[in-house]
């Protein structure tokens, strides 16, 4: 457990430092290519600030009326044997489609239970270790005109659904 | 399909909230959603704006070709139509090297040339238009999988709600994402052992 931390709180800064030094090594001018770099990142949220607000707009107005506890009450018989909260079943439903929405439906669980809960723990992971299954396979299989996608779908709901069971298998571990 | 999930979220909170008596919540709840984005808007600039930063000398000092050319071999295991050294094979391991990276700006356009020429190779061994060939299957199930090193959005919004320690949560993430990308992996190897092309009428 105390390994993992200390694992995390070295990844950033040692990739952090491993590119400035071949930067440097390179003889490239490293702090000008940051301050490009950093310019489109900037650039890059502030193109998607719009879709954010309407998404959190969506979820906190759902969260608001009460929808979320109504939906819980009806899934929990459903997953309560999983170890898998109600609360974060609509998350991994939607992941599969949008990205966007689902990054909604997080940041209010995050806000909802805290982002150090088992709730939030269990959906940061489910963050990272799911895709939008059905988007990405439209995406890529439409670009080579695709109608038979035969075992695309089995395989990458086998995937979703062993990146889930993993989340929670960590997050039980870490948060006890 | 963005604008019915998106506007059957509205009309379904609403709708409800105006049954369970909860108009007054959802009013505050709408108004102050859009300033919490803005406000985690805020904080994603900074993390992002340091990562792409960072990630722009990664790309000039050759660091992304670099990787992506070491796992060429672990791919052509994975991918055993897919000629050495091609095109295809580029594309493949930019992809994913892309991805592990979060780089998602170099990893789409990458992955689509990806699908185009898994489709050239297709055609060039007969096999049936509007048929996916299990390259292309391995391909979106291994891309569906989702290798992550640092999961920065994900860092960004933590620290944003008040976690004890964002960064916290790249190890166990990585562990997550290594483990469904490890079934993938399993999941293609059986799969390609008994499953040949399939051809079409």
């Amino acid at each position: 457990m105390n390994t993992l931390v200390m694992i995390s709180n070295m990844i950033l800064p040692v990739v952090i430092l491993l590119i400035v030094v071949i930067g440097l090594g390179r003889k490239l001018d490293v702090y000008a290519l940051f301050i490009k770099g950093a310019e489109d990142g900037f650039q890059t949220v502030i193109k998607i600030m719009p879709t954010l607000i309407g998404l959190m707009v969506a979820v906190g107005v759902l969260r608001a009326s009460g929808f979320f506890d109504f939906l819980s009450w009806i899934l929990t018989p459903v997953v309560k044997y999983l170890a898998l909260p109600a609360e974060v079943v609509p998350f991994i439903l939607i992941k599969m489609f949008s990205s966007s929405a689902a990054t909604g439906l997080a940041l209010d669980l995050f806000k909802t239970y805290g982002t150090d809960s088992y709730i939030g723990t269990l959906v940061s992971l489910s963050m990272s270790s799911t895709e939008t299954v059905f988007y990405t396979m439209s995406v890529y299989f439409m670009v080579v005109k695709i109608t038979k996608t035969r075992y695309t779908l089995t395989g990458a709901l086998i995937a979703t659904a062993s990146g889930v069971a993993a989340s929670v298998a960590i997050a039980l571990w870490m948060c006890g | 399909m963005m604008s019915y999930l998106w506007g059957g979220m509205i009309v379904i909170g609403i709708i409800y909230a105006a049954f369970a008596g909860n108009l007054e919540a959802v009013t505050d709840a709408a108004i102050q959603s859009a300033q919490d984005a803005v406000t985690l808007c805020i904080t994603m600039m900074g993390v992002m704006s340091m990562w792409v930063g960072l990630m722009e000398i990664a790309k000039e000092a050759g660091i992304v070709e670099r990787l992506s050319k070491w796992i060429g071999p672990a791919l052509r295991f994975l991918f055993p139509n897919v000629p050495k050294g091609s095109k295809a094979e580029e594309y493949l391991s930019l992809n994913v090297i892309a991805n592990v990276l979060g780089l998602g700006w170099a990893a789409t356009p990458a992955g689509l040339n990806a699908m185009k020429e898994l489709d050239g190779l297709r055609k060039q061994r007969g096999l049936t238009p509007g048929i996916a060939t299990n390259d292309m299957c391995n391909f979106l199930i291994l891309n569906i999988s989702s290798l992550q090193l640092i999961p920065v959005n994900l860092i960004a919004y933590r620290s944003s709600y008040g976690s004890e320690n964002p960064a916290g949560i790249i190890a166990p993430a990585i562990l997550a994402t290594l483990f469904s990308t490890v079934v993938a992996i399993v999941f293609i190897c059986i799969v390609n052992r008994f499953c040949k092309e399939q051809r079409g009428m």
